[in-house]
This record gives structure tokens, sequence and C-alpha cells, in this order.
């Protein structure tokens, strides 16, 4: 009984159609799938699925959380029958109840029978659309695909009517032309709706959205995320929507169940866990999460604003200064005149999404970028473009840390020996105190003197922005660009990033422009925030003051669009 | 640590003084392929290195001597086309092919490696023009190219080994220039850049060793190939000279006689075979290994 | 824009050939002695000398040479042979036709047979057959040509079995295909140097495609496991493995010449091997532009195939 093969071809019900109760499991009358005490293993035999038990009901998203290595996504894809290469089965199982079906229990089915099941009643919504399209494939081929597998309907005409169909439930035309467009032709918030009505094309019992917004724009996530509640609600089907985000899991879920590796921790309905956490893991998370509103003090003390500091001496030239920054790439105008200060001590956020410009503006600021014309100066001196053409003292004084920690460390060297560099091309300090220098950094940083005979292979991504940050320290500057440092890591690292930051400028005094597509973090670390919006600046001022007035459309719509707790 | 920072930031890992990744060589013999590679190629480079002192003592003729009348089955392996000890000459006959051989692959690593690296860091003008050079050079094809050499210069050792180097290096030179551009768009190198180290120092201590992975791969295979090649022209009769003793050219000499006496042929042949497959196994070998650490995360 | 690239490949083709036909030029330029000389012999006289000297245009300088040289390549001249005091195209007419028969002969074989096995090793990655397949490969791509075919000879010529010629048995003249049997063991030589190139960059190809993000969905969407592989993962690897087939036909154009000299076959290559000896450069010239010409027709070719598989260009140009 249990390798019924599930939804006779052609029997799919119409969405939404008053359904009989399905025969359901004791427990519950609308549990549509149960995990059970799954146990999932490296083919190595080590353990990284502990035994997890949930139930998913029709019509309910139930959030997973958990951050990267939690085991959340391969969770997710034991629901569909799928391990990834290297990982085994040990334990438990997955059952289903589809619409009118026999109960199925995934891990009994056989190749075929599995392969019936996938798409059809249980579908799967992947993390990156980019790289889930067949880049080969015309996006209306690859939505008929899956009723073609599944033999559903009765004639071509149905299946193409129902492709079109589902295209206009996601928002997306649904003419022929559109239907023959190449996946790369789309955007990436386009693309990430074909996965979504590849998904819905065969009613689906249940949905596996594994971070289906991740790498999104925060509008365009706002976009996608009506689109999943609506179809969820309109198609009454279950949903396990996996993410690292819990602001995400506040605005969608109905429930939320939070991993920690390999172990379920704790599961309920969302109000409740989100705002009566029991578990000790769960109120950490909680409390590393930024918000808008500035309230929670993640990673470490409060941030304390001191106005005083703010131009105290009007006349004096600001410590550094961007005057009308311009650089385009060909047609490409990247940035489009920008004008930028920032005061000893001062900590200004520029905020920008993908493609707005906030890399290439702050490399332009420390020198990294050289062709851009207008001016960047430091009090009254003007800079080179070039860090090569600055002089040692300037290059000393404006320091850089790159986004992501797993690049900027030379994988083959120490820690140290990387941290010594910008001593060595200083000459601020004689080579025999370099080393004592380079560990009071380690020390400053938290990381400690014990790392500087280690390489970056055996420290985690916390530990390794740490080290970066380090190496910016060691030539003791007065101005630090943070481009994106915190947005390879996961939540609770990222607020151990920022409370370090925040000290960091306490004790030294350090001005501070920290780039982020993060609005969130901002009031958690920025005195003044910059939004940067097509190569502009479209909003300049305190953050409190962006906050309560935002004057820019784009502002408005990306205060409106932000999911919150 | 701050009081804040959650347990799994800093990672359960107990801090170790030092850190090194583990020894290529290691992990290279950690693969059935790495060791099968390492002794087929140490049992033959030993062979050829050590055999021309065993000649005379083993056999009681030198390579040059002659023992027998032609292709006779007196000895150990009998005798080749001249009458001359056939094992005295194939423990004497592996010696030049393998330096030849070396020297070859390493005039090809240095050329290519720098020009490969030079195109990728430069970028501009000079890659394309040291690339166009490449595309030229690869469009004939090395063993035309080393005959059209050997035409006109005559096969002389340093003409064998100028022209399999320089003709490898084009080769080499792409794969140079692909490891380095896929290692320059990263950040520490950005990072050597702003802190304004000089441009050797960076091509020196930050890109060499990183892809050193893909560079010594590429030096096994060149390696095989030069064997190969050198061989190849010697059994054609336009590599090492007469009256030397050397495994290509007595699988030219004695082929005649395959029928009738083959170990003038068949001894040469499997010592080739054993040192290429060697050589090329160690080379796949390298590659798996050095895979597992030029991709971080 | 699809119709541009090719242009610009065509054009950088071109190109290429010309700068060969400058290195391959260049190279008579280095050769000591004096050719009418090794033509007509010592007892030559001076007048005989100098009328051939002028009948080669050696009179010439260098420059003019060249465009002489190549001008006469255009219309089928290429010169004349000094060992065979024979116009370097007839001596090569025949034996081209013979070489080719071989390579293609060879390219047949080796390239369904590569893919194919490439495309089973990937699938069954992981388990005895693609390990067993992997040594195969490993060992057979390692191996010289020379070393194959006698191996070959050796099996089934000679010592073990005699089912095979162990040379060619033609006699001059006549076409090589009237005897089949003596054009297995080149071709086979030929093949197995060529195959586990193919075999392993398939592999290598169909490996890293079915590890994407976009196979991987497909599993995901049902779709059953041999639509997986000849609708979603192999139009993704016909790029790479054009290049890679590319580059083993060109090879074939050198490889030929030492397998012919192996089995004696009146070829291209043994002809190149002759006149090597002799120092007869204008047929040296004349193989390797040939070669060189073969390589860069193949390669071009694949480039196209390279282009046209592409959607993101096939659309662009719609």
């Amino acid at each position: 009984m249990t390798t019924a093969p599930p939804a006779a071809p052609g029997a799919a019900p119409a969405p939404g159609a008053a359904q009989p109760a399905p025969a359901g499991p004791a427990d519950g009358a609308d549990v549509v799938l149960r995990i059970d005490d799954l146990r999932i293993a490296t083919t190595g035999d080590a353990e990284i699925l502990h035994g997890i038990s949930l139930s998913l009901r029709r019509g309910q998203l139930l959030g997973l959380v958990g951050e990267s290595g939690s085991g959340k996504t391969t969770a997710g894809l034991a629901c569909l029958g799928h391990f990834r290469a290297g990982l085994k089965h040990t334990g438990g199982s997955v059952t289903i109840w589809p619409r009118g079906g026999e109960r199925i229990v995934v891990q009994e089915l056989g190749e075929d029978a599995l392969r019936q099941l996938r798409g059809a009643r249980v579908a799967y919504i992947p993390q990156d659309p980019a790289l889930s399209l067949n880049p080969a494939m015309r996006v209306g081929e690859q939505i008929r695909e899956v009723l073609d597998v599944h033999r559903w309907g009765d004639s071509d005409a149905a299946r193409e009517a129902r492709v079109a169909e589902v295209l206009a439930d996601v928002g997306l035309p649904s003419d022929r032309d559109y239907r023959r467009r190449w996946p790369h032709q789309l955007s990436g918030g386009q693309q990430q709706r074909i996965g979504i009505a590849m998904a819905f094309a065969m009613f689906p019992d249940v949905l596996i959205l594994d971070e289906p917004t991740t790498g999104l724009d925060v509008s365009t996530q706002a976009h996608v995320l009506d689109t999943i509640r609506d179809m969820t609600r309109r198609n009454d089907v279950a949903g396990l929507y996996i993410t690292h985000d819990l602001a995400v899991v506040a605005e969608l879920a109905d429930r939320v169940a939070v991993m920690l590796r390999g172990m379920l921790v704790e599961e309920g309905p969302v109000e409740r866990v989100l705002h009566h956490p029991e578990h000790d893991y769960t109120k950490r998370l909680l409390e590393a999460v930024p918000d808008l509103a500035g309230r929670k003090a993640i990673g470490g003390d409060p941030y304390r604003d001191s106005p005083a500091r703010i131009a105290d001496d009007a006349t004096a030239p600001p410590l550094l200064a961007a005057r009308n920054i311009r650089l385009s790439y060909g047609e490409a105008q990247i940035l489009d005149g920008i004008d930028l200060t920032l005061e000893p001590g001062e900590c200004t956020m520029l905020l920008g999404e993908s493609g707005s410009g906030k890399t290439t503006l702050s490399r332009c600021v420390a020198g990294l970028i050289d062709d851009y014309t207008g001016t960047v100066a430091l009090e009254s001196a003007q800079l080179a473009p070039s860090t090569r053409k600055r002089t040692a003292e300037q290059r000393s004084a404006i320091q850089y840390v790159f986004q992501s920690p797993f690049s900027s460390l030379n994988p083959r060297r120490t820690i140290g020996e990387s941290l010594t560099v910008p001593l060595e091309t200083s000459q601020r300090v004689p080579k025999a105190r370099r080393r004592r220098v380079v560990e009071e950094a380690l020390d400053a940083v938290r990381l400690g003197r014990s790392f500087f005979d280690r390489r970056p292979g055996d420290l985690s991504g916390g530990e390794r922005q740490r080290a970066a940050i380090a190496r910016a320290l060691v030539n003791s500057p007065r101005v630090l660009v943070c481009d994106e440092v915190t947005s390879a890591l996961d939540v609770s690292v990222q607020a151990s990033i920022i409370g370090l930051l925040r000290r960091l400028r306490e004790e030294n005094g350090l001005a501070m422009l920290f780039v982020t597509h993060n609005i969130t973090l901002a009031r958690h670390i920025a005195d003044n925030l910059a939004i940067l919006n097509r190569g502009r600046i479209v909003d300049y001022g305190p953050v409190d003051d962006v906050f309560a007035h935002p004057t820019h459309a784009y502002t408005k719509a990306l205060l409106a669009d932000i999911p919150t707790l | 640590m701050s009081t804040h920072i959650l347990t799994s930031d800093p990672t359960g890992a107990p801090p170790r003084t030092s850190s090194k990744p583990p020894g290529v060589l290691r992990r290279v013999w950690a693969q059935s392929e790495g060791r099968v590679g390492i002794v087929l190629t140490a049992v033959v480079v030993v062979l050829a290195v050590f055999g021309p002192l065993l000649a005379a003592p083993l056999t009681g003729y030198t390579p040059y001597q002659f023992a027998d009348r032609p292709f006779a089955h007196s000895g150990v392996f009998g005798t080749d086309n001249l009458g001359r000890s056939v094992l005295a000459r194939f423990l004497d006959g592996g010696r030049l092919l393998l330096l030849y051989s070396v020297l070859a692959t390493a005039l090809g690593m240095v050329v290519g490696g720098a020009l490969g690296m030079l195109a990728a860091y430069a970028r501009g003008w000079l890659d394309s023009v040291i690339m166009r050079l490449n595309d030229i050079v690869l469009a004939i094809p090395q063993l035309v190219f080393a005959l059209l050499a050997i035409t006109v210069l005559g096969p002389k050792g340093w003409v064998l080994v100028v022209v399999i180097g320089l003709t490898h290096a084009p080769r080499i030179a792409r794969v140079a220039r692909s490891a380095t551009l896929r290692v320059i768009n990263e950040d520490y190198i950005r990072a050597a850049e702003m802190y304004s180290v000089p441009r050797w120092r960076i091509i020196g201590r930050e890109i060499l060793p990183n892809i050193a992975g893909p560079l010594s791969v590429e030096a096994g295979l060149r390696l095989t190939y030069s064997i190969g090649a050198i061989a190849s022209l010697s059994f054609l009769g336009l590599g090492m000279q007469p009256p030397t003793a050397d495994w290509g050219l007595m699988i030219n000499e004695n082929r005649i006689a395959l029928s009738v006496q083959p170990w003038g042929v068949l001894l040469s042949v499997f010592a080739i075979a054993v040192l290429t497959i060697g050589t090329n196994l160690l080379a796949d070998a390298i590659a798996r290994a050095t895979a597992q650490t030029t991709v971080e995360e | 824009m699809i119709a541009k690239l090719i242009a610009k490949r065509l054009a950088v083709s071109v190109l290429i050939l010309l700068a060969v036909s400058v290195i391959v030029f260049a190279a008579t330029l280095l050769l000591p002695g004096d050719p009418a000389r090794a033509i007509l012999g010592q007892q030559a006289t001076p007048e005989r000398i100098a009328a051939l000297n002028e009948q080669m245009h050696l009179d010439q300088p260098p420059v003019v040479r060249y465009f002489l040289w190549l001008g006469g390549l255009f219309t089928g001249d290429f010169g004349l042979s000094t060992s065979a005091n024979a116009p370097v195209a007839v001596l090569l007419g025949e034996r081209l036709g013979n070489s080719l028969v071989l390579m293609a002969l060879a390219a047949l074989i080796s390239v369904p047979v590569g893919i194919a096995v490439g495309i089973f090793s990937a699938l069954h990655r992981g388990r005895r057959s693609d390990s067993a397949v992997t040594w195969v490969t490993l060992a057979l791509a390692a191996l010289p040509e020379f070393v194959i075919g006698i191996g070959l000879i050796t099996l089934f010529a000679t010592s073990v079995l005699k089912i095979l010629p162990a040379v060619t048995m033609s006699p001059p003249g006549q076409p090589v295909w009237l005897i089949p049997s003596q054009l297995v063991l080149p071709t086979l030589t030929l093949a197995l140097v060529v195959a586990p190139y193919i075999a392993r960059m398939m592999r290598a190809t169909m490996i890293e495609v079915l590890d994407s993000g976009y196979i991987e969905m497909a599993r995901l969407k049902g779709v059953p496991e041999r639509r997986v592989i000849f609708r979603h993962a192999l139009p993704h690897a016909i790029g790479p493995v054009a290049q890679v087939v590319a580059i083993q036909l060109a090879w074939l154009a050198g490889g030929v010449v030492v397998v012919e000299f192996l089995f004696r076959f009146p070829g291209m290559g043994q002809a190149l091997i002759d006149a090597v000896n002799y120092r007869d450069v204008a047929v040296v010239q004349a193989v390797s532009m040939i070669v060189a010409a073969v390589y860069i027709v193949v390669n071009l070719a694949a480039d196209i195939i390279g282009i046209m598989a592409d959607p993101k260009l096939r659309s662009a140009a719609a």
C-alpha cells in the first residue's frame, strides 16, 4: 500500500476546489507531510542530521531556520527522497498524504515511483534561479517539461494552456514570445518566478522552498515573497520554507522550526517562537538579528551615539571628502557625481543594492580603482587616485576591508605573514617590532596571538573576517572602509563583527565608511546614512532623519519593503 | 571574546599554535593512482640512472662491444642488429632520454610559466600579443615542428631539448595564464596591490604559490609528453644517433627482427611504457591532490 | 552577431596560417648548404647550378622568395623536391590521399567511441566500471603512438597471433584501401591514441555538467534519467568536447607521421621522414603547411560548433 503511484495522470484537482478531507494521520487531520526521526550521515559515517521530526499542514508554511551548516537544506531535500553526493539516509522516514491518494513513505519508493513523486506531489523551489534553470532550454519548455514527464492533461494544447495559466498566476506574461525566452533574457526576480511557476504547475501537495529569495534585492524579494504567499494559499499546499532570515519567516510563515547543527531545537507558531523563544539558541539567534528600529543591542553594548563629536570645529576641512566622483565603463555610468564627507570618529553607512556602485565608490576612496574623475581628499590634501601613488602615510590612514573573508587572505600564507604585509610597505615600524604590532592587532580583534601562525584554511568565516580587520588595523588608520564585511557571514557572526567594529570605533576614534546592502544594520553602527541608487546618492543625512523623512521614492520603497521581525 | 558572541562563531576547534596544509606528497600517496605512479616512475628512473653503471658488470659487455652474431639468442636477452648485448644497451639506454625529457620540460615550464603569468598579470596588449604568438606555435603539431627544426639544424641533443621545450611552452603558458587569472581576481591580490607591494613580489609570493598546483600537474603531463616525443624522434631515427644506446633508437634498429629476436624491441617498449604511464598517473594524482587545496570553501 | 563572430574567427585563422607560413619559410633561410648542388650532385657545372638557382628563385632576396613561395602554395606549386628531383605536389599528391584515408578512419572510430566511453564513465562515477575506465584511459593516454603500435604488432601480427599484416603491402601507386587488412593496425593505433583523450575530456565535462544546479533541478522535477542526460546535460558538453575533438583530430595530422613510419604506410608522414633524412626542405615545408592548415580548419570548425551550441549567442542573433 505504500508504493501506490501518486495522483493518476491528468487527475490533478483544480486549485482551491473543496477537497474531501484526505485520510490523514492520526495526530492531525490536515497533516500532509511528516518527517519522523530523520537521520542522514555522510558516506564517511559522520551523522549530520540527528533525528529530525516535523509536520507540514495543508495551506500552511513552516519556516525552517538555521545558520549555514545546520542541515536545513539536507532535511528539505530528503522530503523529495534526494540526497546530495556524499550523503546517505540512515534512519527515519518521510510520509506524505496526498489529496485523495494513498499514504506514501518516500524512503520506501523505488526509482520510478520517486520520480513520479518529484515535481508532481512534492515540488522544489531552489535557492539560485540563475543556476537552476537550464540555460540551453527556453523557459516555457522548462515548465512544460514538468507537465510532460508527469503526463498531465490529455493533450498538448491542455499542457500549453496550463503553462500559460501558471505563468499568469505568478504574475509573468504568458504569451508565446515570453515562453520562448531563454533564462538569461530574464531578470533574477523573473527567473525565480519561473521556478515558482514550475513548482506549482502540477498542483503539488507539498512545496519545499530553499532560500528562494537569497540573493535578490529587497524590492524583488518582497515581490517574490508576495507571489509565494499568494500561491501557497490559493493552491492550498503545505510549504517548507528553508531560510536563514528570521525576518522573512516572521512575514511569511505560520509556524517556525529552528535547527542547530543537525538538530531541531525548537518548533512552534511564529508568534510564540519569535517573541517568546524557549531554547537558548533561538534566543541568541533572535538577539543577533538587526532591527530597523535599533531597539536591540546586537553584538554587545547598545550603540551610543555621541553627537558631540560631529563638527566641533566647523571651519576645519573634513577628515575625508569625496567630491564629484564619476566613473563610467563604456555606456554604463557607474558613479554619477558622488559627494561624501566623513568627520573624525564618524560612521557613515553607504547603502545600496547590487549594481548601485557602492563597492566601486568605496574602492575609489581606498585607491583600488584609479580611473575615476573627481577628487578624494584626506583633510586638506588631495589624494592620488591609485594607492601606489599615495604616500605611505596616506595609505596607512585609509584602510579597506574586503567583503569576502574567504578571498581576502592568501590561503598559502599564515595569518601573521599576511598581516605583516601592510607594515612592510609602510615602513612605520622597524622589522623587529612588527610581530608585536601584529599580535596586538590580533588581540584587538579578539582573536588572540595564537592565530599568528595559523592559515586561513583552519579558520571559520568570522575568524577570517576578524583577521582581515586586524590587517587593516596594524597601521593605525584614521578611516576604515568596510565593504559589505558581514554579508558573507551568518547572522550571529555578523552581530559579533558589528560589535567589534563598534568597539574599535570607540576605542580608537576611527572614522568609518560602512558599505552594505542591509539597511537594518543602520541604527546598530552608523551616525549618517547615504543611500546610493544607480550611481547617485539619493538620500543623505543622519540615520534618524533619513528614516523619518525619506525624500526619494527609492528610499521610501526600500523602507516599506524591508521584512521585520 | 564579547559576551554576546554565539558559540558557533569561533567554531569548536581548539586553537593550535601552527597549521600547515597536509603535504601534497602525502595526499598523492594516499591515492592508489599516486602510489602506482610513484612506484612505476621510480623503478624506471632508478633503472635509467644506475643502469649505465651496471651494464658492463652484469653482462660482461659494454653497450658498444660486439658480443655475438646479430640477433643471436646468447646472453639473457640476446644480441641486437649489430651483435651487441641487448641487456647492456638496455641498461645504458634510458639515461639520455630521461635527461633530455627533464631538461625540455624544465625549459618549457620556465618559458611557458613566465609567459602565461605575465600575460594574465599584465592583461591588455601584452596579453594579446603573447596569446596570439601562442596560437601560431600551436598551429604546428609538436612533432612536425621538431622535424622542421631537425631538418634545418640536424639531430643534435640541444636541438631536441630546445625544440620540445619551446613547443611545450605555449601549452604551458595557457595553463599558467588561466590559473593566474583565477587567482588574480581574489581579494588577497587586490589587498597586496592596495598595500603597494612591489609587483615582482606579488607574482612571487601571492600568485606563484597559489598556482603551484595546476603548474605541477602540467609539469607531470609535459614530462610524459616530452618522454614520448623524444623517444618517438629517436624511434624515427631523428633523435639520438647511432651508436648511442637509447631505448627509442633500439626499437628502430631492432624492429625488423621483432618476430625472431623480440627483446631488442620489447624491453625498450616496456620501459618507455612503464615510465610514461607512471608519470601520467602521477600527474593525475597531483591534480586530485591539489584540487582539494586550491578550492577554498 | 553570429555571422560577425564567425567572420572574426575566420579572419584570425587566415592570419595565423600566414604567420605559420612565415615561420616555415624562415626555416629555409637557416639551412646551410646549397639546394641546387644537392639536387644536381657534386659534378654539376656552375652554369647548370646557376640555371637551377634561377629556376628555384634562389638568386632572389628572401622577401621576394617568400612571396613567390606563398603564391605557389595557392596555385598548388609547392616547389621542387631536391631528393626526388620532382615537383613536391606530384610527390605528395597520392600520399596525401592515403594519409587522409587513415586519419578519417581513425577519427570515425575514436570520436564516437571516446564520447560514448566518456559518458558511460561519467554516469557510473565512483563505481568500479568508472575507475577501470579511468585507469585504462590514463595509461593509454600516456603511451607514445609507436609503443601502442608495436604492442598491437606483437599481439596481432608477429608473436602472439599472426592474423594481420605488420606492414603495408600495397605496391607503390596502388590505392591502399584495396587491401583493407593492412589498414586495420595503423587505424587501430591512431584510434587508441586519440580515443582516451576524448573519453577523459567527455567524462570531465559531463561530470561538471551533471553537478550543476539545473541538473539537480531537473531530477527534482521528476525528469527521467535518460532525458536528464540527453536533453539537459549533453547539449552543454558539446562545446567543450568539440574543442577537444578538434585538437585530437588536428593531432592526428602529426601523429600519423610516426604511425606511417612504423607500418611503412605510403602516406604523407612517411614522405616527411624521408625528406627530413635527406634535408629536403621543400617537402618538409609543404607537409608542415598542409598539417597546419588541417589543424586550423578543424579548430575553426570546432569554434563554429561551439558558437552555434551557445543559446546566449544564438538568441542574441535572433
